[in-house]
């Protein structure tokens, strides 16, 4: 076995608030395909951020060819041949594919660029990737798959011998997977290192040399790429859940909330539960199972194609969010700072944005009575502020969410959907977010929670929904749910689509 | 000021200096005002005063209109055109087809409205940018005013050109409908659903959106409310002038818009008072008053004009800077 060209020892980096990476240890030989997996905020893409020079570590060391490396700009990293494939690509639809290939650094001939040779090039790089298409073509014209390919064009115009791919099969369909491993093959024979990140277990013994499998900022074991599913599955989720979850089960009532056959094309498919009153209905799956995109469907946010949704027996209009809202059903968005607030306006005016017509006379609104109830549920909630009229931009993530929160608890919404309703909160205010949904189930709300947490969806759900490409993949009631048995549902479906 | 007199004003600032940071424009207004007084005796004479406030009647009410479109974070540059328009309809209403004036005045009114729902029906189905819709709009209108009264002026009914003088010996009526507008629009903008909506919308339109609020039917309010105070800002126009006039108003969209900006409003929205808007229309006009009692060329005012939107932005933008 040859020497590692790329190595990584005890690597740590922290953010505010997140201990990142700790005591990372990781490498990488020519002509190896090495597999990282893990699950959503395990570390993988701060790893491989810092291998590109979008982080520096803060402690631990990084090898290139044996010789410590301060890798500090993506120049610097492509400089030392490292090539990073994100998932969301650089390119600029606007420009050629040529173009693009030679992004500013274009060959020129008495100071003007010169577009024959460029035209050759970009030919000779297209046929290096396996891709045949006029160099002259816009890039916005282009599929995903194309895309995907013209990046990795460019990444050899580099001449890379490192190339990160960052889960390069979550966009792609079974025959485009097909020729992307085959160019993985050929790039491996050639000599190429690549660092290659699936959710796709199953992926792993195709494309795989070796596996790392990461969880929590550290790496937990590596493996041969041949290693049994369940294995690996075991190493990405096992960790016990503490007492952080502190859920008291109320008694489920009449169903709130009821989702038939809910259908769109190309985002999910055929998806059917019920929420009822006093439970938790936790939606897990991995980013980009369709989620989100159900539940903003339902809200009426996004359109969809076919099936109904219910509210207490009566169904709700498609597309209407309004409607939605008057209905009892009421959502905690994914981003709360670009869907959930008014981040330049006032504490008062952001809880009281759904409830602006309550109480109106004339179309006056009630000055007194928002002001009021805004104190009131504030005061309720705990949010820690110097006032009603403090600007929401300048409060904390876990005060910003329970602002989201209230401004529903002031519409007295019956039916929550709970979009990622701790993301980049601390823990303090996690708990206190996890005992405000159990008062609201005592008091009979129905909660339907989306969480790329394991162990929150397995800590707070009283059943446990999960999705896995558009599609429901199961339901476990919480008595059944394991991290595992979650785990294997969500990657389910992903054999019969790709292989 | 000692540093530690600023630090104990940063950390609990008193109610004047608070209201003094949320209203720059008011001191610039106050802070212009004592500089012409001493520069030019003729300033203070309250018939020139009165006077200042009729010039800025025109624009102050088509500054309140965009107010509106303003905190949507929209644009609307029709609003010159539409109130010609506006005019025009009523000129033609009452003189050629004999309507009496407070119908012909209704039918007026309802043209600016109608061409600010036709820049809101664009913008909201037709995807196009607020710029670029209210761009058309003040073409269209523009070119409908020159069409409908064939490029001639139309003399105003008696009743519409008495709007143009005083109650009394000295109170003008301009004035007096520009403080009307005003105290609409701030009732509109602090203490109706609509108004509220709009700063929601203004501050975060996929927020407002995800609340509830149906933000096409306000974007539409907006508008509306725009075409509407355009018309009136028109009538009264007009009404000076005593006839309707097709080239009428003619880049005044550009000192609304100013107006609005020096009073505190932001672009990219969420923000902007109808009081601070009648502060940047004051600003205007006793500046444009000023100038000339000191024999400035016209050609200088403009440059000082445009030095004043620049500097009002830049405190402004430095102001919350510091606040954050």
């Amino acid at each position: 076995m040859s020497q590692a060209m790329l190595r990584v020892e005890g690597v740590g980096k922290s953010f505010p608030g997140v201990r990142a990476l700790d005591g990372v240890d990781f490498d990488l030989r020519p002509g190896e395909v090495h597999v990282l997996v893990g699950e959503n905020g395990a570390g993988k893409s701060t790893l491989i951020k810092m291998l590109s020079g979008a982080h520096q570590p803060d402690e631990g060391s990084i090898l290139v060819d044996g010789a410590p490396t301060r890798i500090t700009s993506a120049s610097e990293a492509q400089r030392l041949g490292i090539a990073t494939i994100y998932q969301e690509f650089n390119l600029v639809p606007e420009l050629s594919v040529a173009e693009n290939l030679m992004l500013g650094r274009p060959p020129r001939r008495w100071g003007l660029v010169d577009r024959k040779r460029m035209r050759r090039e970009a030919e000779e790089l297209l046929d290096r990737v396996g891709l045949d298409l006029d160099p002259a073509r816009r890039t916005s014209t282009l599929g995903i798959a194309q895309m995907q390919l013209v990046e990795i064009a460019k990444a050899l115009a580099l001449d890379a011998r490192v190339l990160i791919m960052d889960e390069p099969t979550a966009v792609l369909t079974t025959g485009e997977v097909d020729r992307l491993f085959a160019l993985v093959d050929r790039l491996r024979d050639r000599g190429v290192g690549i660092v290659f990140i699936t959710h796709h277990l199953e992926e792993i013994p195709r494309i795989g040399d070796r596996v790392t499998v990461m969880r929590d900022g550290r790496v937990v074991g590596g493996a041969p790429a041949t290693a049994p599913e369940e294995e690996l599955i075991t190493m990405m989720v096992g960790r016990s859940i503490s007492q952080q979850y502190p859920r008291e089960a109320a008694e489920a009532g009449e169903p709130l909330l009821q989702v038939e056959g809910l259908t769109r094309a190309g985002a999910f498919e055929d998806v059917s539960f019920e929420v009822r009153a006093g439970e938790v209905v936790g939606v897990a799956g991995l980013v980009g199972a369709g989620r989100t995109e159900v539940a903003r469907a339902l809200f009426g946010a996004d359109r969809y194609d076919s099936g109904r949704v219910l509210v207490r027996g009566r169904p709700l209009p498609a597309g209407d969010v309004h409607a939605a809202m008057e209905s009892g059903l009421g959502l905690v968005p994914e981003d709360r700072k670009s869907q959930g607030l008014v981040l330049d306006a006032d504490i008062a005016e952001n809880l009281g944005i759904v409830t602006l017509g309550h109480g109106a006379r004339a179309g006056f609104v009630n000055r007194k009575g928002r002001r009021d109830a805004a104190d009131r549920v504030a005061g309720q909630l705990g949010v820690k502020m110097s006032g009603l009229g403090q600007r929401v931009r300048t409060l904390s993530g876990g005060n910003q969410q329970k602002v989201v929160i209230g401004k529903w608890l002031l519409a007295e919404s019956s039916v929550l959907i709970l979009d990622e309703p701790t993301r980049g909160i601390d823990v303090g205010a996690k708990v206190e977010i996890y005992q405000l949904i159990n008062a609201l189930t005592e008091s009979g709300h129905a909660i339907l929670m989306i969480s790329s947490d394991l162990p929150e969806i397995l800590g707070m759900s009283d059943r446990v929904l999960v999705m896995s490409r558009g599609r429901l993949a199961g339901e476990l009631p919480a008595a059944e749910a394991t991290q595992d048995s979650v785990m294997t549902l969500a990657v389910s479906g992903m054999e019969e689509a790709h292989v | 000021m000692s540093e530690a007199t600023l630090v104990g004003a940063a950390k609990r600032p008193s109610k004047i200096t608070a209201w003094a940071a949320e209203n720059g424009a008011v001191i610039g207004l106050i802070v212009l005002v004592a500089v012409l007084a001493v520069m030019s005796e003729d300033f203070l004479n309250p018939t020139n005063l009165l006077n200042v406030g009729v010039q800025a009647a025109v624009i102050a009410i088509l500054a309140l209109g965009a107010t509106f479109v303003i905190v949507t974070a929209g644009i609307d540059l029709s609003v010159g055109s539409v109130a010609a328009l506006s005019a025009i309809v009523l000129g033609v209403m009452s003189a050629e087809f004999g309507l009496p004036w407070p119908l012909a005045l209704l039918m007026a009114l309802a043209t600016g409205i109608v061409c600010g729902l036709a820049s809101a029906g664009l913008i909201a189905y037709g995807k196009l940018p607020p710029f670029i819709a209210t761009l058309a709009m003040l073409g269209i209108a523009r070119g409908l005013a020159l069409v409908v009264s064939d490029g001639s002026p139309i003399a105003m009914p008696d009743a519409i050109a008495s709007l143009g003088g005083n109650i009394g010996a000295y109170l003008p009526i301009p004035l007096l409908i520009m403080l009307g507008m005003g105290a609409l629009a701030a009732v509109i903008l602090s203490r109706t659903y609509s108004g509220r909506a709009m700063y929601a919308i203004g501050g975060n339109e996929e927020a407002a959106r995800l609340s509830g609020i149906r933000v096409t039917r306000q974007k539409f309010v907006a508008y509306a409310l725009s075409g509407g105070f355009a018309a009136v800002g028109g009538i009264v126009l007009a009404s000076r002038l005593a006839s309707a006039q097709p080239q009428a108003g003619t880049g005044y969209e550009l000192d609304a818009i100013a107006a609005v900006v020096i009073g505190g409003a932001s672009l990219s929205g969420g923000k902007g008072t109808a009081f601070g808007t009648l502060i940047g229309a004051f600003i205007l006009a006793v500046l444009r008053n000023g100038l000339n009692l000191l024999s400035v060329s016209a050609f200088w005012q403009q440059v000082v004009i445009g030095v004043v939107i620049i500097l009002a932005v830049l405190l402004d933008t430095l102001r919350r800077k510091a606040s954050v």
